[in-house]
């Protein structure tokens, strides 16, 4: 199997001492960072990118960091979903339904053990996933044309704003405004400067790591001062855990919603724009229409644990797998993971498979091991965990912020820099009241360059022809998926949209 | 209301954007769409979405009272002084400043708020500067 010896070729560039302990850091770190509210993924992946960066990290340690700090974030969430009814960020959300309750009735290690058994399981499987579809995806993408990637950059933005948002002019009205800020500074085609307004700063464009920083760390400071949160919701009396081992027979009832949720997560991940939100949500309100016949689900069962568990690790996985193959991100996060890789100067997609294996079969590799890791962690290790949820947010938000500011100016060190993060840190609480979704303004500002280039590339070909966006078959289906992608959940969106937000409001 | 008012904005941005697309200064490389063509797709797509904010707004969010949007404010300033004052004083008492005073903001103790700032500022130096030799913000001190 041509897989399997490029995956073994992984694992010799993952077992270096470096690369583990960076995974071990990266792991650890991303536990820590989901496990507290307000700190969740994506801002803390865009938090450590510029570290990364500065440090002089090569790509793949480099990468191996982030990626571990992502699966870590995944593992993370749960415990204060379990333990305080708080997700302690967005995919975690599914699992206060069932988690707290259990921890009520007392069984609060028991939840957490089998959340993180089932993290694992999800993890895995997905990992898996990964390594047998990618490369069909990447021989799919040797076909595409400057033409079908405008159509796929085009796609990636429609169904990003028909799932993930409640709004699709907003969501539409977002990703507009990334590639507007995309286009700031000198064109790469023709050498002239736009929108710079005789600016020398913004000849350079805006860099997409300001913006990435900006939007969701610093815009969570203002949150945090607006709702005054700065004691932490944590009680240590309400946290008693108890064993940390699942009895057996919890595990054999659970593993059919394991197994379920893990392939439904997957699933929700792979398609462009999804994410861990989408399979945490769908893998519980799969697993409760299956299993739920007596009434148990909502006061404390298993099932209800480990459903969404599985499903948002199973789906932060099958998000890597656009993002490596196409360069089209399934998520923020993977969105955030993107901006590192450019900014390393590595452009994913089929060419990334054939000219850098090493980086992409050590990284997947490293996720193996990075899932191996957390599972030791999460499970004998969580009371430890649990500690840091009793850091007051008046301490670390702080913290927080200051750490962004280092890392950006650490890039560059330019003042200017930091008052466009500030800028953007405004700009993104404003549009979160607002509730235009922030993840397509990253995935604009990030993928605008390449679009264009695309479109430009297409028309240079076809000498100024438009209808050579619309010329291959397979454009064609891609532009019929995303005006699908865009249009369905505004005519058969409502459903799922209401209950959604019932759940906002039950937390 | 807000969102009317929001999509009005949307509209003037991207006229805004429009009319500053127009004064690209064209160079003489040239491809058939050029530099022009891009942006204009945008500020349509920008320009439509915001109408339709003006037309179906969506209810208005909670916006928080006068005080905590001064509160914002005045945050947001001191980010921006303190962005300005890394290259002048440095890097710790820069910090210790801005995190003492965000500390402060979200609830701490004044006393405990200026602990927290130094801490704060001398555990990042001695982890990103001494540890792992990233090089920060030096003032007339070194540091």
């Amino acid at each position: 199997m041509d897989v399997l010896s490029s995956l073994g070729d992984g694992f010799v560039v993952a077992f270096t001492l470096q690369n583990l302990l960076l995974a071990l850091l990266g792991c650890f770190l991303g536990t820590v960072m989901g496990a507290l509210p307000g700190l969740g993924p994506s801002n803390g992946v865009a938090i450590l990118i510029p570290l990364a960066f500065t440090l002089g990290l090569p790509a793949t340690p480099a990468l191996i960091l982030l990626t571990s700090v992502y699966y870590g974030a995944m593992y993370g969430g749960r415990i204060s979903s379990i333990l305080l009814n708080i997700p302690g960020d967005e995919p975690a959300m599914m699992t206060t339904l069932d988690g707290y309750p259990m921890a009520k009735k007392g069984m609060a290690g028991e939840a957490l053990a089998l959340s993180g058994i089932a993290s694992f399981v999800g993890s895995f499987f997905a990992t898996w996933g990964l390594v047998m579809l990618a490369p069909q995806l990447v021989k799919v993408a040797l076909l595409f044309g400057p033409a079908e990637y405008f159509a796929l950059f085009t796609l990636a933005f429609a169904t990003l704003g028909g799932i993930a948002s409640r709004n699709q002019a907003k969501a539409a009205f977002a990703a507009a405004l990334g590639l507007g800020i995309a286009t700031i500074g000198v064109d790469g085609q023709t050498g002239v400067p736009r929108f710079a307004f005789g600016e020398v700063h913004l000849y350079d464009g805006i860099d997409f790591l300001v913006a990435i920083v900006g939007l969701f760390a610093v815009s969570e400071i203002f949150v945090f001062l607006e709702n005054h949160r700065g004691n932490a919701d944590a009680d240590a009396s309400k946290m008693k855990i108890g064993r940390v081992t699942p009895p057996l027979s919890m595990l054999k009832k659970t593993a059919g919603a394991m197994s379920r949720s893990t392939v439904i997560g997957f699933i929700a991940g792979v398609l462009p724009g999804a994410g861990a939100s989408l399979g945490s949500f769908l893998a519980y309100s799969l697993e409760k229409k299956v299993s739920d016949k007596d009434g148990t689900f909502g006061k404390g069962d298993p099932r209800g644990v480990a459903a969404p568990e599985a499903g948002n690790n199973a789906a932060a996985g099958g998000a890597l797998v656009p993002m490596l193959a196409l360069g089209v991100p399934g998520s923020g996060t993977t969105a955030v993971l993107l901006a590192m890789l450019l900014a390393l100067n590595i452009t994913p997609g089929p060419l990334l498979f054939q000219q850098n294996p090493d980086v992409v079969w050590g990284l997947i590799a490293a996720l193996f091991i990075g899932n191996v890791m957390l599972l030791l962690m999460n499970i004998p290790m969580v009371s430890l965990f649990v500690r840091v949820l009793l850091i007051p947010p008046k301490y670390l938000m702080p913290a927080v912020a200051m750490i962004s500011f280092v890392g950006i100016y650490g890039i560059s060190g330019s003042t200017f820099d930091l008052m466009v993060m500030v800028g953007f840190g405004v700009l993104g609480w404003v549009l979160r009241k607002l509730d235009v979704p922030l993840v397509p303004i990253i995935l604009g500002v990030l993928l605008g360059d390449q679009m264009e280039k695309n479109l430009r590339r297409a028309m240079t070909i076809s000498d100024g022809d438009w209808t050579t966006l619309f010329a291959s078959p397979l454009s064609i289906a891609l532009w019929a998926f995303a005006i699908l992608g865009f249009v369905a959940p505004i005519l058969f969106g409502r459903f799922f949209r209401v209950k959604r937000r019932e759940e906002d409001i039950g937390d | 209301m807000s969102d009317r008012i929001f999509g009005v904005i949307g509209l003037f941005l991207s006229a805004f954007y429009v009319w500053q697309a127009t004064l690209i200064q064209e160079s003489f490389i040239q491809d058939p769409v050029g530099p022009k063509a891009f942006p204009v797709l945008i500020a349509i797509v920008l320009a439509a979405a915001s109408l339709v904010f003006v037309l179906r707004p969506d209810p208005a969010p909670h916006w928080p009272a006068a005080g905590r949007l001064f509160e914002i404010a005045m945050s947001t300033a001191l980010m921006i002084a303190y962005a300005l004052a890394l290259p002048e004083a440095g890097f710790v008492a820069s910090t210790t400043v801005a995190a003492a005073f965000l500390s402060w903001r979200l609830g701490a103790h004044p006393i405990a708020s200026i602990i927290a700032g130094l801490t704060i500022a001398i555990g990042i130096y001695v982890v990103f500067h001494l540890i792992l030799g990233l090089s920060l913000a030096r003032g007339p001190w070194g540091f």
